[in-house]
C-alpha cells in the first residue's frame, strides 16, 4: 500500500495556537521520527505498538531541544493514509513548527504537496470521493466553524442528505421502469402529476442545500476581501487590526504550507482572504499617489470591499472616485480615524449615503480598535445574510459538489419540462436517471443493479 | 477410440442458443455439427409460448439484423402478436408474438437440417477434450469421438437437470427429457466454475375444460408488424389469450400447503429468478396483494393445451389442482401437464470474454442458459454471437463484440462477463442506459453492417437495409435543403391545414419539429418523395426526439473515453499499487478489456478506477520517458 517516498507537512492551520501537528507518512516515517525524538520512556518508536503514543522531546540537528512533544505512531494500514504515519504534536508556535518540519525534511522526508495525504488516502482506497473532499476541507479549514462543518461531512451527515434525495429519485425511476418492462403486470399507474410534485419537492431540497453553498465556499477558501482607499487613510492600520501578525503565513520552504502569499484573517468567525496586501503596504509606505487603476483592479477581484475614508478631513476627488468604483459591489464603508478631531466640513455618514443610500457605514478607529467589533458583526451579516447559520450539515463546502447539485437540479427541471411537453414515461426516466447518476458522483456510488433491485423489491412481477 | 467425424465447430445443444450458434457458424462457412439430445426437441419452447416483449423483442430484432433465424421463424409460427407499450416512447415499444410451439420448432428444425455446412445429430455429449489449453474434440455417450477446433456449450437446463414437483424429485431435462448428467464432471475437470440455478413452469390445462365467460378475452393486434425485416406480411392473429385472477381462496390453499413447497422446505437449492417467481414465492413475498393476474395462452393451433402464465409452481400436484380450481375460468380445468421446477448447472459467465469464449480454454465458447441467463431471446442472441466468434476463431477473423451503446446484445453480454449474475439473467430495457438509441425500430440500421461483415447477412437482406438507409438519408437531405419562405402561398397552404403561419424562412427539417406535423403530412403538402413506412418512422423519431437522442449520444461519447483506455490482457493486478484487495481479486478474475469495463465490475470502486487511470498514466509516462531517453542516446 505504500506510495514510495515519505512526505511531511504542518497539518494544523497556522497560528491556530495550542497544539501544532507535523505529519509524516510513508515507509521512512517511523525511522525519521526515531532519529529526532527522545522518548521519556527511552523506548524507540520502532518498537512501539501498531497504534500508540509516546511523550518526549524533539531534537534538532545539533542536538538542541526543539520542543516537547507527544508523538503518535500509526502503522500501515491502520492510519489515515494506510501507510506508516507519525504525528508530532508540538506546543510551540509557528517558528518551532517550522524548525521541526525542516528537521524532518533534513532527515529525508519530502514536503507534502497540497492535499497529498488525502490523495494517498484516496489512492490507497481509504476514502470514497465524498470523504476525500471532506478531508481536504479539514486540511484547509481556516476557522472553527468550518472545521466543525467539515467534521460534520466526515461523519456522513452531508452525504446522508444526498443519499436521501437519490433514494427518492430511485423510487420514482423504479416505478416508471417497472411499468415499462412489465407492461402487462398489475402495477399502479404512475400518476404523472404525483411525479411532478415529488420532483418539485426534491428541487427545493437541492435548492436549500445550494443556498448555503456560497457560505460553504467562503468557509473553505476565505472571502476574497479588498481594502481600498486613498493614501494615508489607514488601510495598513486596518489590515494590521484585522490580522494578528502570526496569522500571516509565509515560509521560505516551498510547499510546506498551503499558501505562501495569501494573507488570511479570521473576523467574527469568517475567514477573510485579503488581496493585494503587498500593494497596500507599498502604497502606504511610500505615500505615493494611489493608482485608481490598482484600486479598481482590487475591487474587481474581491467579493467584499472595505472602503476606507478619513473621517477627520473633507471629501476629496479621490474619495469620490472610490465611491463610484465600488458601486454595485458588496461594500462596507469605514469612516476611519474616529479618534481624531474633525472639522465641520469633514467627511461624514451623510456624504457617503448620498452616493450609496443603502450602504453599511461604520465609524472605526483602526488605531485604537474602536468599532472593530461592529465591523466583525457587519462582515458576518454580509456573508451569512442573516439566515445561513442553520444546519451545518447542509453546507456544501465545495464548488465541485455545488456544481454536481446544480446539474442534478437542472436534470430535475428537465424532467419537469419533459412532463410539461407531454412526453411519455420513458423520457421522464431519462431525466430522472441523469439526476440520480449525477448525485451519485457526490458519494462516489456507481450505477449498479440498484434500479433493478428496487423494481423487484417493490413490485410483484413475473409470469 | 473411434473418430466419427471432424468439424470446425461443434455446438452442444440445439435449443434457442444452439440453433443460432450452429446456423451462424455454418453460414459463415465453417463445417459445423449441431448435437442435440433429441431430434424431436430442436428449438423446443419448454416454458411460455411467446417470443418478444420489452427488451426481449429488441433482442429478436437485433438477432434478425445480424442475420439470425429467430425473427424469421417466429414470424412464420406466430398465432397472435401485439405491440406493447405503445403509450410510451418509441424506444420501449415492444413486439411480442404468441407462437404455435410445434410450428416454431418444425420451422427451425427444417432450416437447420437444410443448412449447408451443418450436420444435425442426436447425440449425448459427455466429455469435452482439451489439449494444450485448446479444445480438440468431444466424446459422445456411445464412445465415439468428434474432433473439432471449437466447441459451443449450449446446454440450456439439461446440464445435471433435476425436476421437482412437490415431494417428487428426479433427474431430467425440461419436460421429463433426458438430462446431461456426466458433462458437468468434464467441465469441472477442465477447471470451469459452475453455479446451480433454478427455474419453473406452470401447469398446462385442457382448453375444452375452461369457462371462457369468466375470463377477459385478450386478442392480438389486428395487423401487427413482423420481427424480421425479411418478412413482408404482417403477423396473423388467429388465437386469443384470456385474462383471469387468483383470489383469497387460492392464496389460502397455497399458504396452508406452503410446508410442502420445495422452495420453502429446502428441497430446491438452486437460485431462481426474481422476475419469474413461482406463485408460492409471490404469495410469501407480497402477502398483502389481494390477487395476481394470470394469462391463459394457447400453446398452438393443433393442441388443446393452454399455458397458465403467472402460475409457475413446484407444489405437489394435488395442491396445484386444488388452487387452480379456485380461479374463475379454471374451476373445472383439467390439468394436462403439472407445473414443475427445474434445477440445472450453468457456468459463472465472468469466466468468459466478451466474445463468449472462455478465457482459460481456447476454442471453448458458451451461450444461453449455460451462461446463467434465462429466456429464449437472450439465448438466441448469445448463440448467434458465440457461433460467429467460434467461426472467427477457427478461421482467424475479427470477432464480433458489440458495445453497450450499439445493441441490447452488447448490454447483455457485457453485463454477463463483467458483473456475472446471481440469478437467471433476464434482459430488461432498464438495463440499457442508452435505450433511446437502441430502439427495436432501428435494429437493422444499427447492426446490419456488422452482420454483413461477418458473412451472415445475405444480399437480399443487405439490399433491403441499403434501400431503407438511402430513403432516410435522401429524405433528410431534402428536408434540410428545402426552405419554406413566409410567402402568401406558403401560409395559405398552412392555413388550409389549420397550421400556424410561419413568419421567417425555415427549412422543412425545422418545420418538421412542430408537434402537429409528421413526415407524411409534410410530404403531402410540399411534394416530397414517398418513402417506406419504416423509413418514415425513422425520420419522425429522429426529428421529434432529437434533443434526447443527442443527449444520449453525448453520454456515449463520454463513456467511450474510459472504454478506449485499454488494460493489457496480461496485466498483473498484483503489481498495481494501492488497489483494494477486493478490487484486485475481481479485476484479476474478470480481466476487463478497458477501464470502462473495470468500473462496471461490482467491488471495483471509483477509487480503484482512479488508481487504474493513474497507473495507466504512470505506465504511459514511463514508456514515453524511456523512448525519449533512447531518442537522446
Amino acid at each position: 500500500m505504500q506510495q514510495g517516498d515519505t512526505i511531511s507537512a504542518i497539518v494544523t492551520p497556522s497560528g491556530a495556537g495550542g497544539v501544532g501537528i507535523i505529519r509524516l507518512s510513508g515507509e521512512e516515517a517511523i525511522a525519521i521520527a526515531d532519529t529526532m525524538f527522545l522518548a521519556k520512556s527511552g523506548k524507540k518508536l520502532e518498537d512501539a505498538a501498531a497504534s500508540s503514543f509516546s511523550y518526549g522531546h524533539l531534537i534538532g540537528g545539533s542536538g538542541e531541544i526543539l520542543d516537547e512533544a507527544i508523538v503518535l505512531v500509526m502503522r500501515a494500514p491502520h492510519s489515515y493514509t494506510k501507510e506508516d504515519v507519525v504525528e508530532l504534536q508540538c506546543h510551540g508556535g509557528a517558528v518551532v513548527l517550522r524548525a521541526v518540519l525542516e528537521r524532518t525534511l533534513a532527515l529525508g522526508a519530502r514536503p507534502a504537496e497540497r492535499g497529498e495525504f488525502t490523495k494517498r488516502a484516496f489512492l490507497n482506497g481509504r476514502l470514497d470521493l465524498s470523504e476525500a473532499q471532506a478531508v481536504m476541507e479539514v486540511v484547509g479549514a481556516r476557522t472553527e466553524t468550518s472545521l466543525r462543518m467539515a467534521s460534520g461531512r466526515l461523519a456522513g451527515r452531508f452525504s446522508g442528505k444526498v443519499k436521501e434525495i437519490r433514494r427518492k429519485i430511485l423510487e420514482m425511476i423504479a416505478h416508471l421502469e417497472a411499468t415499462i418492462d412489465f407492461p402487462e403486470e398489475e402495477i399502479d399507474d404512475v400518476v404523472i402529476d404525483d411525479v411532478r410534485l415529488r420532483i418539485i419537492i426534491l428541487e427545493e431540497q437541492i435548492e436549500t442545500i445550494l443556498k448555503t453553498s456560497h457560505a460553504g465556499t467562503i468557509l473553505r477558501d476565505g472571502l476574497k476581501t479588498a481594502i481600498i482607499g486613498k493614501p494615508n487613510v489607514g488601510k495598513s492600520s486596518l489590515m494590521n487590526a484585522l490580522l494578528f501578525e502570526e496569522r500571516v503565513i509565509v515560509t521560505d520552504i516551498p510547499g510546506t504550507t498551503r499558501d505562501s502569499i495569501e494573507v488570511c484573517a479570521d473576523v467574527g468567525g469568517v475567514p477573510l482572504s485579503l488581496i493585494d496586501t503587498a500593494g497596500i503596504r507599498e502604497a502606504e509606505d511610500k505615500a505615493e499617489k494611489i493608482g485608481v487603476a490598482r484600486a479598481r483592479d482590487c475591487a474587481e477581484k474581491a467579493a467584499l470591499i472595505l472602503a476606507v475614508f478619513d473621517a477627520s478631513s473633507p471629501m476629496t476627488e479621490e474619495d469620490k472616485e472610490i465611491l463610484s468604483l465600488v458601486k454595485g459591489k458588496d461594500t462596507i464603508f469605514l469612516l476611519n480615524k474616529s479618534d481624531c478631531p474633525s472639522s465641520s466640513e469633514a467627511l461624514n455618514e451623510a456624504l457617503i449615503r448620498e452616493a450609496a443610500p443603502e450602504a453599511a457605514v461604520l465609524q472605526i478607529s483602526a488605531k485604537t480598535g474602536e468599532g472593530m467589533e461592529s465591523l466583525a458583526r457587519q462582515i458576518e451579516q454580509t456573508v451569512y445574510d442573516g439566515e445561513l447559520k442553520g444546519d451545518e450539515a447542509s453546507f456544501v463546502a465545495d464548488a465541485r459538489e455545488a456544481d454536481i447539485l446544480r446539474r442534478a437540479a437542472a436534470f430535475l427541471s428537465d424532467a419537469l419540462q419533459t412532463i410539461e411537453n407531454g412526453m411519455s414515461a420513458d423520457f421522464i426516466v431519462i431525466d430522472l436517471r441523469s439526476a440520480w447518476e449525477k448525485l451519485g458522483e457526490i458519494t462516489g456510488e456507481t450505477v449498479g443493479e440498484d434500479i433493478i433491485d428496487e423494481i423487484f423489491r417493490r413490485f410483484c412481477l413475473g409470469k | 477410440m473411434f473418430v466419427a467425424g471432424e468439424y470446425d465447430v461443434i455446438v452442444i445443444g440445439a435449443g434457442h442458443a444452439g440453433v443460432e450458434a450452429g446456423l451462424a457458424s455454418a453460414r459463415i462457412g465453417r463445417k459445423t455439427l449441431l448435437a442435440t439430445l433429441s431430434m424431436d426437441n430442436i428449438a423446443l419452447m419448454p416454458c411460455n409460448p411467446s417470443i418478444g416483449g420489452p427488451a426481449k423483442g429488441h433482442l429478436v430484432r437485433e438477432v434478425d439484423a445480424l442475420g439470425g433465424e429467430m425473427g424469421i421463424s417466429i414470424d412464420k409460427a406466430a398465432i397472435q402478436s401485439r405491440l406493447l407499450n405503445t403509450g410510451k416512447g418509441p424506444a420501449v415499444h415492444a413486439l411480442r408474438a404468441q407462437a404455435d410451439k410445434k410450428l416454431y420448432q418444425f420451422t427451425m428444425k427444417e432450416t437447420c437440417e437444410k443448412q449447408e455446412n451443418l450436420d444435425v445429430k442426436q447425440l449425448l455429449i459427455e466429455d469435452i477434450q482439451v489439449e494444450n489449453g485448446e479444445v480438440c474434440g468431444v466424446v459422445a455417450e456411445t464412445g465415439e469421438i468428434y474432433r473439432c477446433r471449437a466447441v459451443i456449450l449450449a446446454t440450456g437446463t439439461y446440464l445435471r437437470g433435476r425436476i421437482i414437483i412437490g415431494e417428487t424429485v428426479y433427474d431430467a431435462g425440461p419436460n421429463g427429457q433426458r438430462a446431461a448428467m456426466r458433462l458437468t464432471d468434464s467441465l469441472k475437470r477442465l477447471g470451469i466454475r459452475l453455479m446451480r440455478f433454478k427455474t419453473g413452469t406452470p401447469a398446462r390445462v385442457d382448453a375444452r375444460s375452461l369457462d371462457y365467460d369468466e375470463m377477459e378475452i385478450q386478442p392480438g393486434d389486428d395487423e401487427a408488424a413482423a420481427f424480421s425485416s425479411m418478412t413482408d406480411e404482417p403477423t396473423r392473429s388467429v388465437a386469443p389469450c384470456w385474462l383471469t385472477y387468483t383470489n383469497e381462496e387460492t392464496h389460502r390453499i397455497i399458504r396452508e400447503n406452503i410446508h410442502r413447497a420445495p422452495m420453502a422446505n429446502g428441497v430446491i437449492k438452486g437460485v431462481g429468478p426474481r422476475y419469474c417467481p413461482s406463485i408460492e414465492t409471490k404469495i410469501v413475498r407480497f402477502p398483502d396483494k389481494e390477487r395476481h393476474q394470470l394469462f391463459i395462452e394457447p400453446e398452438g393451433i393443433h393442441t388443446q393445451e393452454m399455458y397458465v402464465q403467472g402460475m409457475s409452481t413446484s407444489l405437489p400436484v394435488d395442491v396445484q389442482i386444488d388452487f387452480l380450481h379456485t380461479i374463475p375460468g379454471l374451476r373445472h380445468a383439467r390439468v394436462m401437464r403439472a407445473g414443475y421446477a427445474i434445477e440445472y448447472d450453468c457456468l459463472d459467465p465472468t469466466q468468459l470474454m466478451p466474445t463468449l469464449e472462455l478465457k482459460a480454454i481456447r476454442g471453448f465458447f458458451s451461450a444461453g442458459q449455460s451462461n446463467g441467463t434465462s429466456g429464449y431471446e437472450e439465448a438466441a442472441a448469445q448463440g448467434l454471437v458465440a457461433g460467429v466468434n467460434a467461426a472467427m476463431y477457427v478461421a482467424g477473423g475479427e470477432p464480433l463484440v458489440l458495445k453497450r451503446s450499439e445493441a441490447y446484445i452488447g448490454v447483455l453480454i457485457d453485463d454477463l462477463v463483467t458483473k456475472g449474475t446471481q440469478e437467471p439473467y433476464r434482459m430488461m430495457t432498464s438495463r440499457a442506459e442508452y435505450r433511446l438509441i437502441l430502439r427495436q425500430d432501428n435494429a437493422d440500421l444499427r447492426l446490419t453492417e456488422y452482420g454483413r461483415r461477418v458473412g451472415l447477412v445475405s444480399d437480399a437482406r443487405y439490399d433491403r437495409y441499403k434501400k431503407k438507409k438511402e430513403e432516410i438519408e435522401t429524405a433528410f437531405k431534402l428536408l434540410q435543403e428545402t426552405i419554406l419562405t413566409p410567402s402568401r402561398e406558403t401560409n395559405d397552404k398552412l392555413a388550409a391545414e389549420k397550421l400556424t403561419e410561419i413568419r421567417t424562412s425555415i427549412s422543412l427539417f425545422d418545420f418538421l419539429r412542430r408537434p402537429d406535423v409528421n413526415y407524411r403530412k409534410v410530404r403531402d403538402m410540399f411534394n416530397l418523395p414517398r418513402i417506406s413506412d419504416e423509413a418514415e418512422k425513422q425520420v419522425d423519431i429522429t426529428v421529434n426526439y432529437e434533443g434526447y437522442i443527442r443527449r444520449q449520444q453525448d453520454q456515449i461519447a463520454r463513456m467511450e473515453r474510459l472504454e478506449t483506455k485499454l488494460l493489457p490482457p496480461d496485466m498483473d493486478y498484483a503489481s498495481v499499487p494501492s488497489l483494494r484487495e477486493e478490487a484486485r481479486e475481481k479485476l484479476a478474475a474478470v480481466r476487463p478489456r478497458s477501464v470502462g469495463q473495470a468500473g462496471r465490475i461490482s467491488g471495483v470502486s471509483p477509487a480503484d478506477v482512479s488508481v487504474l487511470l493513474v497507473w495507466l498514466e504512470k505506465e504511459r509516462r514511463a514508456k514515453t520517458a524511456e523512448e525519449d531517453h533512447h531518442g537522446i542516446s
